[in-house]
């Protein structure tokens, strides 16, 4: 057996990460899947921020991990009212329409 | 109190140009302000011109007074090493003369305009512009130095261009008003280089002391350089040439003269100036700025008698314009064109006098040309605005029933012009006869004198002066019988309704008229007669000076003076004046049997029959088609001048500006950066997530750029 040590724990977390980057950038469908890729990325540094916390015997990144929960729900409930209105104002949420920071 | 006189007499009328234009805008009515600035402008000149006949008689010994002359320095101009220039007002006889000229004709023309631009407007730019000019040439005559002569005599030239495209938004006006500056440029680029050149030889540019060291024949040394030589022998390098100092000055000065006095070759642009006002041409470009160049030669007299090629292309430039000017006013038509051209002619005579060295019958066929000439351009200019505006002498005629008061005053000054009187008869010492007939048989005299005396084209000049004053009889009866007499040729509205000429235009025409009449008489006793020398005091070169120098200094002085041996023998005779019954009577009978043959030729062609039919000058024939074209100067210039000229500006602003300097700079660099955005705009998509990756692409370069830092420095 492996002893399962920090570095796996940073590794789940780079993954996830990764996989929520991926669900950002290759996205072309739905703007609702990058709010969730975004909660993936959050996941992930609340992942990082518990294994070191549990590495060096400090707390206080655990406190930070719920802040950051706080933070992300917080940041979902906006998220998804920006996500109506902007339903509302387009009547579609695909992300490829969605350019128009160009003008 | 005097000196109070000596500076308002010159600057009166720029007070008058600075508050007409001032004084216009005081008053919110339109009508009122323009009455006000021309009354103000007009009696500002009035009081210049009773101040100038109060110093000519003060300065000048005209009717057996004393000389007085004097110079009044204001304050220093510029003073920059050697370089002195001071702002001043000469008074000497020259300058008294030029100014009783200047300012009697500007106030009589200031008056005249107030009723000539009546129906005009613009009243006070226009008399602002009268004044200034005056004032430019009031600048000029009175100057003690070549500095204040070329500011007085640029002055004059901005003042003519201003006045020649007084109305701007006539085409032909501003192209006038161009053509005259530039060609005048040409000359002052002359004038300009002359000054520099007697900076250089003198180390001055003072009159006196120019005009003494060439009397004296002192020695002088040229800037730089560590021998001089006496004057009258010095050489200076010109044109990596060595050329020898006095004839170079005097040739560069005479290109200045020949420009602002309209000679051969820079006259191009005098005929064309009479797109200007009437008032105008009456003032500028007949009677005072002309003559500018004469005044110059004779100021400059000394120089001349010393250097006897360039006086010798002075008599050779005036007279072939006098004879030009003459073929050319023959077949003219424009009223105001034949008298551009008698004036270009008449200005020719005074250059070939001055020429031969009789630089008093110049400043006295100035002096009377003044009265009569602006006496024809201001009847000419009522004629015009009798006829409604009509120039053309072809499509008048009968005008003597409709203004017989202004005919009478053109008839007046055609026998003025034109040299009417008997000659060779004297009545209290001066030859009877109108104004122009003493002062042109004076000219003519000096000539034959001149040629007497050996003086190289001097026969020529008499013989051109002869032939010209046929010519001058000949257009001015054609103008007058054209114009005044037969049967109308105008339409018959015209006819029945002349243009009423307001009483302002005719008053100062009665005092012109009576110079023209009696200034020739009047004045010949001072100006060339047996007391000419008193008179000029020293203002002008005589040829008896000379003489007793030669006598004086045994052969010295005439061995130095290159036309010592002639000038000697002329002197002798000419202190005696030209009255002195030696010269034979064909000399003096020839300009009188001249004009009488051509004044019977003009009746005979224009008085018999229809004066319109052709004459011995076939239209459509090459001589008709050469002296109306002027011969063929205007397409000649055009030809080699105008042309390259234009398409020398266009490679220019095309290939050089446009294409050079736009292309590879302004419009060059704002390509550049356009075509640069163009490519750069592109990364621009719009899509969010695009942004999202590259700020992450850029925070994972940069922390990997911190680590690799942070790990190669342990």
């Amino acid at each position: 057996m492996v002893e399962i040590g920090l570095g796996h724990y940073l590794s789940v977390a780079a993954i996830l990460f990764s996989i929520g980057m991926a669900g950002i950038f290759l996205n072309r469908k739905n703007v609702i899947v990058i709010l969730m890729s975004i909660e993936l990325m959050l996941l992930a540094v609340n992942i990082n921020l518990v294994a070191f916390s549990q590495f060096l015997g400090d707390l206080t990144g655990q406190v930070f991990a719920f802040m950051v929960l706080t933070v992300a729900a917080a940041e979902a409930a906006v998220g998804l009212a920006i996500l109506v209105a902007y339903f509302r104002n387009r009547g579609d949420i695909a992300v490829e329409d969605a350019n128009l920071m160009k003008n | 109190m005097i000196s109070i006189i000596e500076t308002f007499v010159v600057l009166l009328p720029l007070f008058g140009s600075v508050f007409a234009m001032l004084i216009s805008r005081a008053f919110s009515d339109r009508e009122l302000g323009a009455r006000a600035a021309q009354y103000l402008a007009t009696g500002f000149m009035g009081v210049a011109a009773i101040f100038a006949w109060i110093l000519f008689f003060d300065v000048t010994p005209a009717f057996g007074g004393e000389a007085n002359p004097r110079t009044i320095y204001l304050f220093t101009w510029v003073a920059s090493g050697d370089f002195v220039a001071n702002w001043a007002v000469r008074l000497d006889t020259l300058s008294a003369v030029m100014l009783i000229v200047v300012n009697s004709v500007s106030f009589l023309v200031h008056m005249y305009s107030i009723g000539y631009m009546k129906d005009y407007g613009e009243q006070p730019r226009f008399f602002a512009y009268l004044s200034l000019f005056t004032f430019a040439m009031l600048t000029l005559v009175t100057a003690d130095n070549l500095l204040q002569l070329f500011f007085g005599w640029e002055g004059v030239g901005l003042a003519s261009y201003l006045l020649i495209g007084f109305w701007f938004k006539k085409k032909s006006a501003n192209d006038a008003a161009i053509k005259a500056f530039v060609v005048n440029r040409v000359g002052d680029f002359g004038f300009a280089l002359g000054i520099m050149c007697i900076f250089y030889v003198f180390k001055s540019i003072e009159f006196d002391v120019i005009l003494d060291a060439v009397r004296s024949n002192a020695v002088v040394i040229p800037f730089g350089q560590s021998a001089g030589a006496p004057i009258h022998e010095l050489t200076i390098t010109f044109l990596g040439a060595q050329y020898h100092a006095l004839t170079v000055i005097g040739l560069l000065l005479f290109i200045g003269a020949m420009g602002k006095s309209a000679q051969f070759i820079l006259h191009t642009w005098l005929p064309d100036a009479m797109e200007g006002p009437t008032p105008v041409s009456a003032l500028i470009h007949a009677a005072t700025m002309v003559t500018a160049g004469v005044f110059l030669v004779c100021r400059m007299s000394v120089i001349y008698e010393y250097a006897p090629d360039a006086a010798m292309v002075v008599t050779l430039i005036g007279g072939i314009t006098a004879f030009f000017a003459a073929t050319v006013g023959l077949l003219q038509d424009d009223i105001k064109k034949i008298i551009a051209y008698s004036t270009c002619s008449q200005l020719g005579y005074m250059f070939f006098a001055a020429g031969v060295g009789a630089y008093d019958a110049a400043m006295f066929h100035l002096f009377t040309h003044a009265f009569f000439k602006a006496l024809l351009f201001l009847g000419a200019g009522a004629v015009i605005i009798g006829m409604h505006h009509e120039q053309d002498i072809k499509k008048m005629g009968g005008v003597r029933d409709l203004m017989p008061f202004t005919h009478m005053l053109m008839l007046i000054g055609t026998l003025a012009i034109t040299g009417f009187g008997i000659p060779s008869y004297y009545l209290f010492g001066a030859p009877f006869g109108f104004a122009g007939f003493v002062s042109k048989d004076v000219m003519i005299i000096s000539a034959y004198e001149a040629a007497l005396a050996g003086r190289p084209l001097a026969g020529f000049a008499m013989a051109i002066g002869v032939l010209a004053a046929a010519m001058t009889a000949f257009y001015s009866w054609r103008l007058i019988f054209l114009t005044f007499w037969g049967r109308s040729r105008a339409p018959e509205e015209i006819r029945k309704h002349p243009h009423a000429v307001p009483d302002a235009m005719m008053i100062p025409l009665v005092p012109l008229a009576i110079g023209a009449i009696v200034a020739g008489m009047a004045f010949y006793g001072d100006f060339v007669g047996k007391k000419a020398e008193t008179f000029w005091d020293g203002a002008l070169y005589f040829k008896s000076e000379t003489h007793h120098a030669a006598s004086a200094d045994d052969h010295g002085a005439s061995e130095t003076a290159p036309q010592g041996a002639y000038a000697g023998e002329a002197g002798a005779e000419k202190a005696e004046g030209y009255d002195d019954h030696k010269t034979p009577l064909w000399v003096y009978m020839a300009p009188f049997i001249a004009m009488v043959l051509g004044l019977a030729a003009s009746a005979f062609h224009y008085l018999r029959g229809d004066p319109l039919r052709p004459g011995l000058l076939r239209p459509g024939g090459m001589i008709y088609g050469f002296l109306k074209n002027a011969w063929y100067f205007d397409k000649i210039y055009d030809y080699i001048i105008v042309k390259p000229a234009l398409l020398f500006g266009r490679f220019l602003w095309k290939t050089g500006d446009g294409k050079t300097i736009d292309g590879v700079g302004p419009d060059g660099v704002a390509a550049a950066v356009a075509a640069g955005a163009r490519r750069i705009v592109k990364l621009q998509s719009g899509y969010v997530y695009h942004y999202a990756f590259a700020m992450l692409v850029g925070i994972a370069l940069f922390v990997t750029f911190i680590l690799l830092r942070a790990g190669g420095g342990q």
